[in-house]
């Protein structure tokens, strides 16, 4: 697994919990080391270790705590890259939903060697969409939830968000837009970062 | 037929950078975006050239010129302040009626959308503009994680070579390593001898050839001294021309002169560098392991170091025993002459008979 998902990983605990917490969880995961390199690969058995061991000492369902890193990779000022570069996907909600289908290309363009499994968006009705998570990351669906209900934050949006089942192979997640607009919303300024 | 302002419209929605001129050059509507650029400026009626400098072609100074270079790429700024650059193209309107100009930022995009506060919405929506900066951002983000990583990798070289025992360029132990075997020597009261090596003219190599004949030079001289010693021998380089061997289990006078005999022997053969020779040679200063008296390594060195600059002293190419009676004014004499490079004092090589190597002598005086 790409050391950006590592280090993302390292973050949201550090961040949580404490870093003497994470050390706790590499120490059980017995990988040798407890910092992640955001720039190097791991190899998947060793993240999945990672997680078991995320599990077994902090002692919280894996899926919760995924789903709490997706927002947190979205809200905490910390990671305010993924964030912004999540924003130039779209200038309101719906079209950030849309923008997803090419997120894992997009990921792809900015650092060659990060996969991320493709994901489809479906309207099913007028403000109803499914977002279907194809396979091939432990936990992506879960990230992808959390990440999905911080952005309907950051747009201001209000959205109602429900895991669906297993579809064809795919994690699906269900997406209701309640209401546009619903609270102020985060400013993006386009050239905040340029420079 | 389309009217002007029916073209106007149109033309906000698919190029909002627009300038429509009328036949005379003179500005009869812009896009949205490109007065997004200029929010208080009434743009009607305004000579383009007077509001733009045309910085390629050069040659253009009026509307004529101007449909003249119907279909070429225009480099233009603003004249007034912030003089953002932009890049455009104009195709003449039918019947005479003036032109079109689409404009772009081009590369100066990015210090546009920071200047003007653009959005998502001021470009149009097949322009690449958005993918562009988020690849500028995402690349910028990769680049600094990147940077990171290499700040820290090196980081640990640092630490590592700080910590290591080998001098990398020769691949010999370098002097921590010396210290630290040289301490548990002396330690374990074991008989062994100590060789100070000091490279003659080599300075001069260094000079005239350049480093990177120094460096292959110094190479070369490793590799002679690891064939000239045993495998339980050690060898390190401990300054930039200055070796330090210690010969284990070994203080046969004898044996030990011929080591150092046939040392420099070896390093006074000529090394190729570059089409070139390198020509240097060695003095050797020994000392040997204090037999029941303690000592400690800083003496047994400094000791070594004594017989050295007598060896230096005598002429160079030659190697000395320390003996007790030399003393540290035989030192201060012999760095002068030796700074002095006076290569011509063979004379009193004889006064050291058994110390001196025979065969460097001999050459010496031939």
């Amino acid at each position: 697994m790409h050391g950006l998902i590592n280090r993302a990983i390292q973050a949201f605990v550090c961040s949580t919990y404490g870093e003497s917490r994470w050390r706790d969880v590499t120490d059980s995961a017995e990988l040798g080391f407890s910092e992640f390199e955001a720039m190097l690969i791991y190899t998947d058995d060793q993240s999945k270790k990672l997680l078991t061991a995320m599990e077994l000492v902090l002692e919280r369902p894996l899926p919760e705590m995924l789903e709490d890193m997706g927002t947190f990779l979205v809200s905490n000022p910390q990671v305010e890259a993924l964030r912004r570069l999540l924003r130039f996907g779209g200038v309101n909600y719906v079209e950030f939903l849309h923008s997803l289908d090419d997120l894992p290309d997009r990921a792809r363009l900015a650092v060659s060697d990060l996969y991320l499994p493709p994901l489809e968006l479906i309207e099913t009705a007028p403000g109803q969409f499914k977002l279907f998570c194809q396979d091939g990351l432990p936990g992506y669906a879960s990230v992808m939830m959390g990440v999905l209900r911080a952005m309907a934050d950051d747009y201001g949006d209000l959205v109602i968000l429900e895991h669906s089942g297993l579809q064809d192979g795919a994690e699906v997640i269900s997406v209701t837009l309640v209401e546009t607009d619903f609270a102020e919303g985060r400013a993006f300024d386009l050239g905040a970062n340029l420079l | 037929m389309m009217s002007f302002d029916q073209l106007g419209d149109l033309a906000g929605k698919m190029a909002p950078m627009f300038v429509m001129l009328n036949a005379d050059g003179q500005i009869e509507r812009v896009g949205p975006t490109l007065q997004k650029l200029r929010p208080d400026q009434d743009w009607t009626g305004q000579p383009f050239l007077d509001v733009f400098d045309l910085r390629r072609p050069r040659s253009i100074r009026n509307m004529a010129d101007l449909l003249g270079n119907a279909g070429v790429k225009l480099h233009m700024q603003f004249r007034d302040e912030p003089q953002t650059g932009l890049k455009g193209v104009l195709a003449p309107l039918p019947n005479g009626r003036g032109a079109f100009v689409n404009l772009s930022f081009g590369i100066s995009v990015l210090d546009a959308v920071r200047d003007y506060d653009l959005t998502s919405a001021d470009f149009s929506g097949t322009d690449l503009t958005i993918e562009m900066l988020y690849l500028v951002e995402a690349k910028s983000a990769a680049m600094e994680a990147s940077r990171q990583l290499n700040l820290r990798l090196q980081g640990a070289k640092i630490a590592a070579e700080e910590q290591a025992f080998t001098d990398t360029l020769t691949g010999l132990k370098n002097r921590r390593a010396m210290d630290h075997i040289l301490g548990r020597m002396i330690s374990t009261g074991r008989d062994f001898s100590l060789m100070q090596v000091d490279l003659d003219f080599f300075k001069a190599v260094n000079d005239t050839m350049g480093h990177a004949a120094g460096d292959a030079v110094l190479q070369k001289v490793a590799s002679i001294m690891v064939d000239c010693t045993r495998n339980v021998d050690t060898i390190a380089r401990v300054g930039g021309d200055e070796f330090v061997l210690i010969i284990d289990g070994l203080v046969d006078r004898a044996q030990l002169d011929n080591i150092a005999s046939r040392l420099i022997t070896r390093l006074e053969e000529p090394i190729p560098f570059g089409g070139q020779m390198c020509q240097i040679s060695a003095s050797i200063g020994t000392v040997l392991s204090p037999a029941p008296v303690s000592i400690d390594a800083a003496q047994l060195l400094n000791e070594a170091d004594v017989a050295l600059y007598a060896a230096k002293r005598a002429g160079r190419a030659c190697h000395y025993f320390y003996e007790p009676g030399m003393d540290s004014e035989d030192i201060d004499e012999a760095a002068e002459e030796v700074t002095a490079d006076t290569f011509s004092s063979q004379a009193d090589t004889s006064r050291s008979s058994g110390n001196t190597i025979a065969d460097a002598e001999q050459r010496s005086n031939g």
